[in-house]
Order: structure tokens, then C-alpha cells, then sequence
């Protein structure tokens, strides 16, 4: 046997050796974390998650009268009960479900609150609303503090200085304080003032959601603009000369020859840093925007099963951030090729 | 064509540099002007000043008669009147050759597709690399890609060519290519201004040779003078350096 051939025999064992160790050390984990659960007799019942995305509700439709039931009329898709009350008044219930069972009888005399009708539905759970709305906040969130931060960038680099010192401060001030703070100012310190001023005036009031969403765009659009002024100063200045000695004007040279370049170069670093805004909406609970985590405390707090849902959490967040993260890729790998 | 008076570029970087020490030159219409001498003697800089890529600090420059320098010059339309060619290429690489060529034609000049797209063909035929059209610049080879380059500026009908070292950033095999296409332009009239290490182009193609040292012209004249009477020590000694 060759030299080279024996090489790649030993290479491939030590391959093989390592990958095991790496199964093994997991499995390890797993495995002590369970076997520590069972110390303290925790009892994991996966079975109570499901109804927490997805769930069949029973729903009962109540007699709001005292009377007898004078009819029960079925069509296709619709059941019309008509109750006579004792002074003789019709009242009608209609219902339009499907699987709906009758629970009275034509003649039967009915009280305030008694069951004339049941049915089951599925319904979506809290934890599947509280992904949705997760994911809701984050893309609009992306698309405004993308705009926002492609806006900072080229205000950043610009040599007009009402430009430049306002996405300074912007910046600066974005990133020098905590999130969670810039949450607290957005809710309590701008939304009471914006809906105050509002209701003065009549008009409509902006719900908490937004204010968490103007937030979230606010601090990303920060760091999207330096990443951007970053991805626009990284391109050789050879081009912008070039581009320029040919006429063009700085907006043409930017739009035509500059950004396009740059695009391409930001792509990795804004999908980190939309994924940190995936990651960072689970702030947005504490002013009561039912996002996945304030979904999952409140469900835990019904459920008294933390383990498995606060896993169940991070699992949903998991599928959100590598999503992303598989998307941008693709994009990337297409514009790289074109 | 271009009449330059006394002009002056100080950079400070961070230490005070003086490019050009009280420059001037006229060239005229139709006349080929190849600058030459030491490195960091400010040729480069003479030469982006001409478009305002550098701005003067000092000084008048005319180009066919507009005062590059005047704040209320629109340095755009002089810019388009400016061909330009960087050693470096500079090519757009997110375009293709085509694309290169036709993108300030449709944007600057504002000519309608046809137009645009006949002239970028007869050109890229010109200097030979018509069939590389729908190629990215990262495909094709230095001189492939110089070519390009000088399709590119010749595309908004300049009235004179700047070549900023146009052969010094490629393999020696391919300076001929792109020599040939720019004894081409010279032979139809092109006004030129040349920088360049090439002696061999400046004594056959010059009409004027501008021998450049520590920011200011030492010495001009026919290349058949320059080459062979240069009255400067200075000069005499580049020439014996280099030749």
C-alpha cells in the first residue's frame, strides 16, 4: 500500500474518532441534564405541549332567555333555534359551525344560561400567536431600521455636517445605551407623549406593538448604518474616481457603482445582525406585547411544565434565526454568482 | 486645449507635501503630451488636477476654455468632456464589459439605447474585445481589462484623454495591446495627455515630452530633443537612470 493511501487511512480514523467523541460528549449532556431532573422528580410531560400551538376548543353557545323551544330549524349549513319567552317575544340563535351538536329538544323549556348548542374548533394556541407576532415585529422592524440605517449610512459619510453630526448623535446615542432602556423610553417617555398629544386632538391612539416595533427599528437602523458606511468605505476608492471622471454625479456614482458593490459585502454582517433583531424582540414582553417569550412565561405560569416549554421557546427561536440565516445565504450565493 | 497657469497642490499627510510647484503648461488641440520623470514627482497628481479629481489649490485651469477651478463650473460636464484611464483599470466589476462601456453613456449622456449600444460595439471592435462583451472584468486579462478601460472613457466622445501610467500595473506581454490602441487614438488626433514609464512610446508617439521633477516641469520639448539633447542635469541624469 502506497504512502499517500496509508495517510489518508489514518486521517480518515482520526475522523471517525473525533466524530464520536463529539456524539458521545452531547449525548452526555442530555443525558445528565435528564438524569438531574429525575433527581428532583420533575415530571416531563411533552404531551401538554401541543395544545399550546394548536388546540380543540369546545365552545357553548348559552340561552340569554327563559322560554320554550319553539323550533329547531336545520339547513345545510345553518341551525336556527327559535326560543318564545314568557311574555311571547321570539328570540332566534343561529349557528353556522360545522359538528355542531343540539343539546335541547322542540319543546323543551329553556332557563337564562342553559346549553342550547355545542360545537369543537380548532384553534390556534398562544405559543403559535406568540411566534407569529414575533415574527411580525421582526420583519417589520427589519424593513424600517434597514431603510433607517441605509438613510444613517450615507448621511454618516457625508461631507454636508448638519448630515453627518445628526447620524452621530443618532448612532452614538443609540448604541451607548441598553435596549431594554431604549424600550422603557419608547413606551412610557414617547408613547405617552405621542398618545397624550393624540387624544387631545381626537385622533386615534397608537397601540404598545408599535412602539415596541419603532424601537426595535430605531436601535437595528443604528447599527445597519454603520455596517453600511463600513460595506461603502470598503470599496476601493479607484472606483468612485472612476466613476466620476466619467461625469457622473456623486448620486449616479452611489446608486450605479458604489452601493450595488457595497450590497454585497454587508449581506453577512446585516443577517447577524437581523437575526440579534429576531433574538432582542423577546424584550418587547415587558410592555405587554404578547411576543413568544412573554408567551411561553404566561403559558408556564398556567402550566407549571417550565422545562419543557422554556426548551420549546428556544427551539421556536432557533427555527426563526436559521431560517434567516439559510435565506440570506442563498441571497448572498445568488448575487455572487450574478 | 488645456492651458494650465501656475497652478500649486500641497497635501498634508499628515506632513506637508508639495505635489506641484507653481505648474504650467499649454497643450493644444491634437497633441500628444507624455509626461515623465522620478516617481512622487507629481505627475499623477498634474494629471488629476487637469479633471479636478485633485483640486489645485492655486492656479488657473482652462480646459477648452472653462475654468475648471471656478465654483460655478459644473465639474461634471468638464469630467465628461475628460476621458480618463487609471493604472489600476478601475472597471466596474459588477458590470459586464458591455454594461462598462454603455452605463455613463446612458446616464451622463443620456443617448437613447440605440445609440448607445452601436457606439459601445464600435468601440469595444476598436480596441479589439468585442467578443469578450457579456464577459465580467474579473475574467479578462490586465491588458484585456486596460482596454475596456479606455473604451469606457472613449464612450463619451472626450476631447482629450488623460493616461494615468496606463501600462505600469501589468504583466510585460500585454503593454503592446494597449499601446497599439493608444498609438491608434493619437493617429486619429485624440488630444492626449500621457504619464507613463514607456520611452519607447513617448519617443515614438509624443509630440511634446514634459520632464517632471519634485512638483515642477523641469524641462520640455520634442522627444527627439529630450532624448537626445536634454540641456538639464536633472533630466540627464533620469534619462541615463532609466535608458
Amino acid at each position: 500500500m502506497s504512502s499517500s493511501s496509508l495517510l489518508k487511512k489514518k486521517q480518515n480514523r482520526s475522523f471517525v474518532f473525533w466524530g464520536i467523541i463529539f456524539f458521545i460528549v452531547i449525548s452526555f449532556c442530555i443525558g445528565g441534564l435528564y438524569y438531574c431532573t429525575l433527581k428532583i422528580d420533575y415530571t416531563w410531560r411533552w404531551y401538554r405541549v401541543p395544545q399550546y400551538f394548536y388546540y380543540n376548543s369546545e365552545t357553548k353557545i348559552e340561552s340569554e332567555n327563559t322560554g320554550i323551544v319553539d323550533l329547531i330549524n336545520k339547513k345545510d349549513t345553518e341551525i336556527v333555534i327559535t326560543i318564545i319567552d314568557d311574555n311571547g317575544e321570539v328570540h332566534q340563535y343561529s349557528c353556522l359551525e360545522k359538528n355542531v351538536h343540539i343539546e335541547i329538544a322542540k319543546g323543551d323549556y329553556v332557563f337564562k344560561g342553559d346549553i342550547l348548542l355545542t360545537y369543537n374548533k380548532w384553534k390556534v394556541g398562544i405559543l403559535l400567536q406568540g411566534l407569529w407576532l414575533t415574527l411580525k415585529v421582526s420583519i417589520i422592524a427589519s424593513l424600517f431600521g434597514m431603510v433607517i440605517g441605509i438613510f444613517t449610512g450615507f448621511a454618516r459619510i457625508s461631507s454636508n455636517p448638519a448630515f453627518k453630526w445628526f447620524a452621530i448623535t443618532y448612532i452614538e446615542i443609540i448604541r451607548g445605551s441598553p435596549l431594554l432602556v431604549q424600550i422603557f423610553i419608547w413606551y412610557f417617555v414617547l408613547g405617552t407623549l405621542i398618545n397624550t398629544l393624540l387624544t387631545q386632538y381626537g385622533l386615534l391612539l397608537i397601540p404598545p406593538l408599535w412602539f415596541g416595533i419603532a424601537s426595535l427599528a430605531t436601535f437595528t437602523g443604528a447599527y445597519v448604518a454603520e455596517i453600511v458606511r463600513a460595506g461603502i468605505q470598503s470599496i476601493n476608492k479607484g472606483q468612485t474616481e472612476a466613476s466620476r471622471s466619467l461625469g457622473m454625479t456623486y448620486v449616479q456614482s452611489m446608486t450605479y457603482i458604489i452601493f450595488p458593490q457595497a450590497f454585497r459585502r454587508i449581506i453577512p454582517p446585516l443577517a447577524g445582525q437581523f437575526i440579534s433583531l429576531v433574538k432582542d424582540s423577546s424584550l418587547l414582553g415587558i410592555i405587554a406585547i404578547r411576543e413568544l417569550t412573554k408567551a411561553t412565561r404566561e403559558v408556564v405560569t398556567t402550566s407549571l411544565q417550565p422545562f419543557e416549554l422554556w426548551f420549546v421557546c428556544a427551539i421556536l427561536y432557533l427555527v426563526l434565526t436559521f431560517t434567516l440565516s439559510m435565506l440570506l445565504q442563498y441571497l448572498e450565493k445568488r448575487m455572487i454568482n450574478s | 486645449m488645456i492651458d494650465v497657469k501656475n497652478i500649486y497642490k500641497t497635501f498634508f499627510v499628515p506632513h506637508r507635501v508639495d505635489a506641484l510647484v507653481n505648474v504650467t503648461a499649454k497643450i493644444k488641440a491634437g497633441e500628444v503630451v507624455v509626461i515623465i520623470g522620478p516617481s512622487g514627482s507629481g505627475k499623477s497628481t498634474f494629471l488629476r488636477c487637469l479633471n479636478r479629481l485633485d483640486t489645485a489649490n492655486k492656479g488657473n485651469i482652462f480646459i477648452d476654455g472653462i475654468d475648471v477651478l471656478h465654483p460655478s463650473t459644473n465639474i461634471n460636464l468638464v469630467r465628461a468632456e475628460v476621458g480618463m484611464v487609471f493604472q489600476s483599470f478601475n472597471l466596474f466589476p459588477h458590470k459586464t464589459v458591455k454594461e462598462n462601456v454603455s452605463l455613463a453613456q446612458q446616464i451622463v449622456r443620456k443617448r437613447p439605447q440605440k445609440e448607445y449600444q452601436e457606439i459601445t460595439m464600435s468601440l469595444l471592435k476598436k480596441v479589439g474585445i468585442e467578443d469578450k462583451k457579456e464577459v465580467y472584468p474579473s475574467q479578462l486579462s490586465g491588458g484585456q481589462q486596460q482596454r475596456v478601460a479606455i473604451a469606457r472613457a472613449l464612450a463619451m466622445n472626450p476631447k482629450v484623454m488623460l493616461f494615468d501610467e496606463p501600462t505600469s500595473a501589468l504583466d510585460p506581454e500585454m503593454i503592446s495591446e494597449v499601446l497599439d490602441v493608444m498609438k491608434e487614438l493619437a493617429k486619429d488626433g485624440m488630444t492626449m495627455v500621457v504619464v507613463t514609464h514607456e520611452m519607447g512610446f513617448a519617443r515614438e508617439v509624443a509630440d511634446r515630452v514634459i520632464f517632471m521633477d519634485q512638483g515642477s516641469i523641469v524641462e520640455v520639448g520634442t522627444p527627439e530633443h529630450f532624448f537626445k539633447t536634454p540641456e538639464h542635469a536633472r533630466t540627464k541624469l533620469f534619462l541615463k537612470q532609466i535608458l
